[in-house]
């Protein structure tokens, strides 16, 4: 980090730079948006609520129990919104392993995206520890619990973050007008990417692997030895759907930023996840099918937890996976579109069912999050996508990077 | 390109390092431990459900004593207030007491848990909480079998609570504050070894009064506290659907593909790089 300080200030002079960052921080475009009027109440509620609970204890807003330690935050904030974060390791593989270059013109929202959502996912988990001034224990200090295999995910969050952040820093070298800075840091890019993927592959089935201990509290329909394969193989096409609905928003948001070769492309990247995606939701129901049979789980279906089990197959990996399908072949963006956002339900579904459905499920007195947990996992979201708008913004990486920048290549 | 690559590699090095480095400070804890595991047989026949267990036991930890007692048909559960607490269950035998608290396992799925190894299994085979090493993350909670740790919500300095068979007594030469006052002679503390053995003995020695089963001695691949019962234990509030492979062995198939992946995937994606980069032109016009 110091590194990449210095070789900016070298090639800007010093002053400049102070002044031009503070003009960046004021806000830019309309204040009274319906978004805007819509999430800052919200915002601000969640900041009341989080200050309170550090204040009087993690009980006084959630609605946690003895028997059920991890709620909302850790279910929905962290195992599936890291889930959906997976969009950015899928696309680097196929831009800078694969070379497939048609994708290039959303590797640096995608990127953006990812390290964003993993700052605030692990933000969240900062809200739900008991002692959090003593988080920097298993990365400094002499009490490494190998073991672990949190010990694991939280290392590969820090890693991957640092390793996102040098994928996305030729955007942040370009926004400063730093040369030499944007000439080393794209050299990187690759080596990033490369120990990206591999950390992407280790944590997605990692959140999975947390619940193996867990083997007695999981409803057995989703309690197997595979849990870290289906959600690793699930991270692909959550990703990707994230992606595809993700740009549907932002094209239309900011298509200001965005050239007309771009929007064009647009469709034809699209329909091209969509394969992906059809691919990557047949393997994975293919393993469902494989655990299901192996698990000798028939008689557990005649029940509503089995008819729960049903839906989510078939209607939320077997449905999308034919519009994936039916969108690829027909060309039909606005299917692939619909497919995405019936894909996101079905992670949600997926990974609560997992942490917190079928978490307990025979527990007299199931565990159900309070509003206050909601309105701080909103708050997360909203500021996240404030900071997501703020960076769009400033820093080319919707629209073209400056033509110096391009000479660089 | 040449130096992004060494950069990489150094990195990979390094990952490599530390992660053959901590495998063997892992294995190293258990080849240190030549001592034996001491535990706490528990002989439900003898216990009459008086709670001065659980009275000792909040006076030895600071904790506040029980205001309930021990009723068939209500289940009491320790809590953040209370490390153990008497269960009383009606069976053909009459009516049976039960004491809870966390089990001390030969291998601790909360230990394993621990990514800063705040809960920690003793060489002398107590199962302790280190309040400066933990993060508060409960992951603990959510890995034990048994749901021993308990997590103090309404606390901003929150701690987990849970039995440590009194380490500390022990460690002074005392028997857990339990195990002292109990005046029923129910408890006892000891090498587990010799406990399974006069557990057997007593089994042997008093035919028709015991059941042919110690809990305790495979469950969860082996616990500190051990139960002798008169009636089946499914019937005395046990959970007798415990595996009896360790909890711990659940995760480590996962955690031993770690270094494969580590290894093999920077270099299976070096190569396909490598490979696909001299068709660039051709994937662009495939695609």
């Amino acid at each position: 980090m110091n590194n990449t300080g210095s070789a900016i200030a070298r090639d800007n002079d010093g002053k400049n730079t102070f002044k031009f960052l503070l003009s960046e921080l004021k806000p830019k475009g309309k204040i009274l948006t319906p978004f805007n009027i819509i999430s800052l109440p919200i915002m601000l509620l969640g900041f009341g609520i989080i200050v309170f609970r550090f204040w009087k204890g993690l009980g006084s807003v959630t609605n946690l129990t003895q028997e059920v330690p991890w709620g909302l935050w850790i279910g929905f904030d962290v195992v599936t919104g890291v889930a959906f974060a997976g969009g950015a390791y899928v696309l680097t593989f196929m831009v800078y392993i694969l070379n497939i270059k048609k994708y290039h013109s959303i590797v640096r929202v995608t990127v953006l995206n990812g390290f964003l959502a993993y700052l605030f996912y692990a933000g969240a988990l900062l809200l739900d520890l008991g002692r959090p001034w003593n988080v920097i224990n298993p990365i400094i200090g002499n009490s490494f619990g190998v073991s672990s295999v949190l010990f694991l995910v939280a290392w590969h969050f820090l890693l991957y973050m640092i390793a996102q952040l040098i994928e996305f820093s030729p955007a942040i070298a370009e926004w400063l007008g730093a040369k030499r800075a944007r000439k080393i840091l794209s050299a990187m890019t690759v080596g990033a990417v490369i120990f990206g993927i591999t950390l992407s592959t280790l944590h997605q089935s990692g959140l999975g692997a947390l619940y193996l201990m867990a083997k007695d509290k999981i409803h057995p329909l989703w309690y197997t030895e595979f849990i870290p394969i289906l959600f690793f193989v699930s991270s692909i096409f959550a990703g990707l759907s994230m992606v595809i609905f993700e740009g549907s928003i932002t094209y239309k948001v900011f298509s200001d930023q965005i050239s007309n070769k771009d929007h064009k492309g647009h469709d034809s990247i699209i329909i091209g996840l969509s394969k992906i995606c059809a691919v990557a939701m047949f393997a994975y129901f293919f393993l469902q099918i494989v655990v299901f049979v192996h698990g000798k789980k028939w008689q557990m279906i005649d029940s509503p937890m089995g008819y729960w089990y049903l839906t989510e197959i078939l209607g939320f990996v077997i449905l999308p996976m034919m519009m994936f399908y039916y969108s690829y072949t027909m060309g039909s963006v606005k299917v692939a579109r619909i497919a995405a956002i019936i894909t996101m339900i079905g992670i949600i579904i997926n990974r609560l069912n997992v942490t917190i459905i079928g978490f307990r499920w025979d527990e007299a007195v199931r565990y159900v999050p309070s509003w206050m947990e909601f309105v701080v996992t909103l708050t997360v979201i909203f500021t996240e996508l404030w900071i997501f708008r703020w960076v769009i913004n400033r820093m080319p990486v919707l629209r073209e990077a400056p033509s110096w920048a391009k000479e660089q290549h | 390109m040449a130096l992004n690559r060494r950069t990489f590699f150094k990195a990979l090095g390094v990952t490599g390092v530390t992660l053959a480095v901590g495998k063997q400070s892992a294995s190293g804890n258990s080849a240190k431990n030549n001592t034996e595991f001491f535990g706490v047989l528990y002989d439900s026949t003898r216990c009459v459900g008086c709670q001065t267990c659980e009275v000792s036991c909040a006076e030895a930890n600071g904790l506040n004593p029980p205001t309930d007692t021990p009723e068939a048909g209500k289940v009491r559960k320790t809590t953040d207030k209370y490390r153990t607490v008497v269960n009383a269950y009606q069976t053909d035998n009459g009516e049976v007491y039960v004491k809870t608290q966390c089990m001390h396992c030969n291998e601790p799925a909360c230990a394993a848990a621990c990514l800063t190894q705040a809960m920690y299994k003793t060489h002398e085979g107590a199962v302790i909480w280190r309040g400066k090493k933990c993060m508060g993350c409960r992951y603990c909670m959510v890995s034990c079998p048994f749901d021993a740790p308990k997590f103090e919500y309404f606390s901003s300095n929150p701690k987990i609570e849970k039995c440590t068979m009194c380490y500390e007594r022990t460690q002074e030469g005392k028997l857990p504050a339990c195990v002292e006052n109990c005046p029923a002679e129910a408890m006892m503390y000891g090498p587990r070894r010799e406990l399974i053995k006069e557990a057997r003995k007593r089994i042997v020695e008093n035919p028709g009064i015991y059941v042919d089963h110690i809990y305790g001695e495979h469950e969860a691949g082996g616990t500190g506290w051990l139960y002798l019962s008169g009636v089946p234990f499914e019937k005395a509030g046990f959970n007798t659907g415990i595996q009896t492979k360790s909890y711990p062995e659940l995760s480590k198939g996962f955690l031993y593909s770690v270094p494969t992946i580590f290894i093999l995937w920077p270099a299976i994606l070096l190569g396909i790089r490598e490979g696909s980069r001299n068709n660039n032109e051709n994937e662009e016009s495939n695609e």
